[in-house]
């Protein structure tokens, strides 16, 4: 299949259509399984060394709620709006496709300033990572989901270039269901970073 | 390997405000529960359990399209051996250093 789709004729891009680009997307499917894992080992290393606080700060001390739930908004509508994107190209309409792309650009980027500020605001304080086993768990998990964003906003950026360049066809349309596969999956990922390090931080 | 042309493709416009609307209720609801701090710690944390849970059914089934057909159900598959491998990785590091750790206090 993979020297099939080298092949730059009208039936190669006829086949491709009804059979490579499912198998691209499942594909990447299990990329973000395996992922999952990843990111399951750095939640049972927190959920170990959560009590480590060596004589610092707790969850409790330093969580700011108000700050996480802005970014979680953001994060939040940020996945819908991809949805959008997708249904627009489903549609055809690469104008639409590129808008919504772009409002995503923005939410990741306001998400990303919270967190930023926040990981600023800690280490200035005195709270790093080399601070206690707890933040140095804290920082690995949501400096790791946050690199995710990082690394999904400059593909956003690519996939705004190249459906310039390229338009909707049947090389894009798979990498754009990818990608906003990697986004949704990196709201699930969120949703047990607030749930479980900072609410439940705050009431332990 | 699969029938449809287009994956992931059937969304709605009404699936995608239904799954917004719904993912903002749930996060707002344990905000709110553990931000007013008006119910004692069982309630709070059964709270948050449950509607991340909820939440994270809203991400999969709404706007990931994760169900039994899709490649003829590998999709889902491949999704519930990830879910047994996390069962293990994190329920068994925190079974085993539970242990650890109170075998560290008695001796």
């Amino acid at each position: 299949m993979a020297t099939e789709s080298l092949h730059h004729d009208a039936h190669a891009d006829e086949h491709e259509h009804h059979d490579a680009g499912p198998t691209k997307v499942f594909g990447f499917w299990v990329y973000l399984m395996s992922d999952l894992v990843i990111f399951g080992t750095l939640f049972a290393t927190y959920a170990v060394l959560m009590k480590g606080t060596a004589g610092g700060p707790t969850g409790a001390d330093i969580f700011e709620l108000p700050l996480i739930l802005f970014g979680t908004f953001a994060l939040l509508i940020s996945s819908f709006t991809f949805g959008m994107g997708v249904l627009a190209m489903n549609a055809n309409r690469v104008g639409q496709v590129k808008m919504w792309l772009g409002i995503t650009f923005v939410l990741g980027l306001m998400f990303l300033g919270m967190e930023i500020y926040e990981f600023h605001h800690l280490i200035h304080e005195g709270f790093g990572p080399d601070r206690s086993a707890f933040l140095s768990a804290f920082f690995t998990l949501v400096g790791t989901h946050g690199l995710h964003v990082t690394f999904g906003m400059i593909w956003i950026l690519v996939m705004l270039v190249q459906l310039s360049t390229k338009g909707l066809n049947d090389k894009t349309r798979p990498r754009i269901l990818c990608l906003s596969l990697f986004w949704h999956f990196l709201d699930i990922v969120w949703i047990c970073v607030f749930s479980f390090v900072y609410l439940m931080g705050v009431l332990v | 390997m699969s029938s449809s042309s287009q994956p992931s493709g059937h969304g709605t416009v009404k699936s995608y405000v239904t799954g917004l609307v719904l993912s903002l209720v749930l996060t707002v609801i344990p905000f709110g529960a553990v931000m007013l701090g008006s119910f004692s710690l069982p309630v709070n944390v059964g709270i948050i359990v449950v509607t991340a849970v909820l939440q994270v059914l809203v991400q999969l089934v709404m706007f990931m399209h994760l169900d039994f057909k899709t490649e003829d159900g590998w999709n889902m598959l491949s999704f519930v051996f990830t879910v047994l491998i996390l069962g293990l990785v994190v329920g068994g590091s925190l079974w085993i250093m539970q242990h650890l750790h109170l075998n560290m206090m008695i001796g």
